[in-house]
């Protein structure tokens, strides 16, 4: 079943209020400050910067979310959530699972270049003996 | 799930007391909604791989320019702030749209046309000036990854630029309609969705880049 809805009907399915978008922009103006602030002034130690930076994208990203695609608003049952969910559990697997896959091919072709150049070196080894 | 499903428009009934659609899933505003809520995700995942890709490659520089080189935190400041403003502008189109103020929401769209065009001129410039420079997406693995995902995302934008400017014809020549209010609300999805992959770039790419 399909049926259309007036105007003023669909308009009251949709969710956004100027409080919610004021909220939203001060809260990325603030974040993204805060991101640029830890590049170029540089308080922070090397080693907790990327994760700072991490940790700032997601809140914003989780902010904007909220403030301005209105997910977690609509009407139950919550299907944009849920698939919302579903998708960040792909995407999890992808990113987490690509850099697990590659860092580690790296240290293996890494471990047997060096593991050759030992080699070549115990045959010039046997040589002089 | 606790409770059966043909039971969950009694919860809605509050929140739309003039619905005269029980189920509020299946009226053609929350279906074309879900549907392009549906492609985002799925634009989501294009995006995941390509920043992935990215991280893999981002010290492949193949004795080419580091991120360092080449990279103005300046102009990746402005193009930040270009874009979450153009955002925003977008949804204070809706919201005047809720009272059906004609020219208010033509003039937000405008606002955000303009915002989106030039963060897309910006972009263009970085890119062109790269390229004169001899560091265009041949030069290294990391510029090729640099590229196809910035590109993307600026193809993205573009695209929507052109949409947005069919949307304001729209909205002059056949008012504030269901029709209209509909395809504005998806709009605003895609250009907010935007500026959300937006906020992965300029941490990953250039902050990461010039830590």
């Amino acid at each position: 079943m399909s049926t259309d809805l007036t105007l003023k009907e669909i308009q009251k399915e949709w969710h956004g209020t100027y409080r919610s978008y004021a909220l939203g922009l001060l809260f990325s103006l603030v974040l993204t400050a805060i991101s640029f602030g830890l590049v170029i002034l540089n308080p922070l130690p090397h080693k907790y910067v990327h994760i700072a930076l991490l940790v700032l994208a997601v809140v914003q990203a989780a902010g904007q979310l909220v403030f301005f695609l209105h997910l977690g608003q609509e009407a139950h049952p919550r299907w944009e959530t849920l698939i919302f969910s579903f998708t960040t559990l792909i995407l999890l697997i992808i990113v987490i699972g690509t850099l697990w896959v590659m860092s580690d091919l790296n240290e293996r072709t890494m471990e047997n270049m060096e593991n050759m150049k030992n080699m070549t070196n115990m045959k010039k080894d046997m040589v002089h003996d | 799930m606790s409770r059966p499903l043909t039971l969950h428009h009694q919860d809605t009934l509050e929140a739309h007391p003039d619905t005269r659609v029980p189920d509020p899933h299946q009226d053609v505003f929350s279906t074309t909604t879900f549907g392009f809520w549906v492609y985002l995700m799925t634009d989501c995942l294009l995006f995941a791989t390509f920043f992935v890709t990215f991280a893999v490659f981002h010290d492949r520089t193949f004795g080419g320019p580091s991120p360092k080189d080449l990279f103005d935190l300046k102009t990746v400041f402005i193009e930040t702030m270009v874009l979450l403003f153009s955002s925003v502008a977008c949804g204070l189109a809706l919201l005047s749209s809720l009272k059906l103020e004609k020219t208010k929401v033509i003039i937000w769209m405008a606002v955000a046309f303009l915002l989106g065009a030039s963060f897309v001129a910006i972009e263009l410039k970085e890119f062109t000036h790269l390229v004169h420079e001899g560091n265009s997406w041949e030069r290294s693995a990391f510029l090729s990854s640099f590229f196809t995902l910035v590109g993307t995302h600026g193809l993205h934008v573009s695209v929507g630029l052109l949409w947005l400017m069919v949307m304001m014809f729209q909205v002059f020549w056949m008012g504030i309609t269901a029709l209209t209010f509909r395809r504005l609300s998806v709009f605003s999805m895609f250009w907010h969705f935007l500026d959300l992959i937006w906020i992965f770039i300029f941490t990953f790419v250039y902050l990461m880049g010039m830590v």
